[in-house]
């Protein structure tokens, strides 16, 4: 019986693995989540909690948050896959290896961006954000948190080798991120003025095609360089 | 003479960042040649060594 | 010539040939920037506008100018390790990184020291400063990176793929001040069409230009025959040296 997988089932395959394994580590996967949620909240303690200055930086500190909870949850990527071999057998495997790892980088998005999504309105009203500005929000976090995923997965592909990693990590990860920041924060803050957002979210759409169909293979090059 | 110094008031300005250009230039310019001549001098050593 | 070139890319060979181009190269650089110097700092009339402030630019527009440019060739380097794997490629490309960081640093320090009498403010965020910090950080997680991986052949692969990665914002920086309204000045000597800039002015600015770009072919070649050295230092050729 041959035991030859099509693409798309490797694709599915991966992508069902790795939730699951999510699903079994729920703990480990719950601890971006609450630091997103815990690092928005030293705001309103650390600035005071006047309603207008929180009202005003609510975009960008929930930004900054998303950004910081996706580089704590990046090293879930690829790591238990490189101490336990895994990931020399993905390597190995007939499949594009960037086709596998797009699957692994969806899996990661499921598991780390999409509760950002759901826990985000929550966190915006919080913070007093005006209500016409929080789909807005919603639309960038849902764009911004693949790319995220996507560009992250770059820079763990490149250090996961490595004993420091997570430090050197966040240095390069950091600088890439930096412009869906600006647009995302940015489109929010305007609708929250009540301007126009698209031309920011059209960038954000751009990013988001650019990182898909080109950070796998970055991805994937980064892999078998640390794997060898 | 004194005015060329002065760069019309903003000398506190314009002297420094000629300065560290030039600082910048030098050090990209005399760090490399040290590492250089002391890697000849570590060969050459060794070589002397396992000559012996 | 192709066969010249193919044979500069054998490290014995290039540090040869670099060797002997140095002086050349410094006896070069000195007088371009002499004459630059001597164009700016004398010749060259205050502005309208920014008195002697504007001196300031002689170094500050060559150095940012470089600083991209020296990211370009980085790039250039990592597709060469990437696709050929070629040992030279490797060493320009890491020799070449904190040359690339000095002047990023230099452009963002003589940028702020000209931005305090000018518009009354060392730093702010738009876009070009942003981005030209952003660069800044590139340059050294390349060099981080590099510095973390003890295979120096596979470390050239990994900030091969970064700098690949990074080079998305040379363009950001390049066209930052035309895509967004910015505190920092447009575009006035590569728009297409006469440079807004008088030639008393733009003469000097050229030749700093040269002369800086003479200096990274000088810095680097330095940088990679200590490289060199430091790499192959248990093959045949060194020992003969």
């Amino acid at each position: 019986m041959s035991h030859r997988l099509s693409l798309c089932q490797a694709f599915v395959f991966l992508l069902r693995r790795d939730l699951l394994l999510a699903l079994r580590n729920r703990a480990e996967y719950a601890m971006p989540l609450l630091f997103f949620v815990l690092v928005i909240t030293l705001f309103p303690l650390a600035l005071g909690a006047s309603p207008e200055l929180l009202a005003r930086i609510a975009p960008g500190i929930i930004w900054v948050a998303a950004l910081l909870a996706a580089m704590l949850s990046l090293d879930s990527i690829f790591r238990s896959d490189f101490d336990d071999g895994s990931l020399e057998q993905i390597l190995l495997s007939a499949h594009p290896v960037a086709v596998l790892v797009l699957a692994k980088v969806t899996a990661h998005w499921l598991v780390t961006g999409v509760p950002l999504l759901l826990a985000a309105p929550l966190l915006a009203e919080m913070l007093g954000m005006p209500g016409e500005a929080q789909p807005v929000l919603l639309l960038t976090i849902l764009l911004g948190t693949p790319i995220l995923s996507l560009i992250g997965a770059i820079g763990v592909a490149l250090t996961v080798g490595l004993r420091k990693g997570g430090i050197i990590l966040s240095l390069l990860v950091l600088p890439l991120y930096v412009p869906v920041l600006i647009f995302a924060a940015s489109a929010t803050e305007n609708a929250a003025a009540g301007f126009d957002p698209s031309a920011q979210i059209y960038m954000l759409m751009a990013f988001l095609f650019l990182s898909t169909s080109l950070s796998p293979w970055a991805t994937a090059a980064a892999l078998r360089m640390s794997v060898s | 003479m004194g005015d060329f110094f002065q760069m019309g008031g903003y000398a506190m300005f314009v002297w420094p960042s000629y300065a560290l250009a030039a600082l910048v230039l030098w050090l990209n310019w005399y760090l490399p040649r040290k590492q250089h001549d002391r890697e000849l001098r570590l060969l050459k050593r060794r070589l002397k060594a396992e000559h012996k | 010539m192709f066969l010249w070139f193919h044979k500069l890319g054998s490290p014995p060979h290039f540090y040869r040939i670099a060797g002997r181009w140095i002086p050349w190269l410094t006896w070069i650089f000195l007088l371009l920037l002499a004459a630059g110097l001597y164009g700016g700092l004398i010749e060259a009339p205050p502005d309208y506008q920014q008195g002697e402030s504007y001196r300031i630019m002689f170094v500050h527009v060559p150095a940012a100018w470089m600083s991209l440019f020296i990211y370009v060739v980085m790039a250039v380097c990592g597709a060469i390790i990437i696709i050929w794997r070629m040992k030279l490629a490797e060493v320009v490309l890491i020799s070449s990184a904190p040359i690339g960081a000095s002047f990023t640093f230099l452009a963002l320090v003589t940028g702020s020291l000209w931005g305090k009498p000018m518009w009354g403010t060392y730093w702010v965020w738009d876009a070009r400063l942003t981005s030209e910090l952003i660069l800044l950080f590139l340059y050294l997680g390349i060099i981080g990176l590099h510095n973390a991986i003890d295979d120096k052949r596979t470390a050239a692969r990994a900030v091969a793929i970064l700098a690949l990665v990074g080079v998305v914002n040379i363009p950001i920086i390049h066209y930052s001040v035309e895509w967004w309204h910015s505190l920092h000045q447009g575009p006035t000597v590569t728009k297409f069409g006469k440079p807004s800039i008088h030639w008393s002015m733009l003469l000097p600015l050229l030749l700093m230009a040269l002369a800086f770009q003479v200096y990274y072919v000088l810095a680097l070649l330095h940088r990679c025959r200590a490289e060199l050295l430091r790499r192959e230092r248990n093959s045949k050729w060194v020992e003969e040296l």
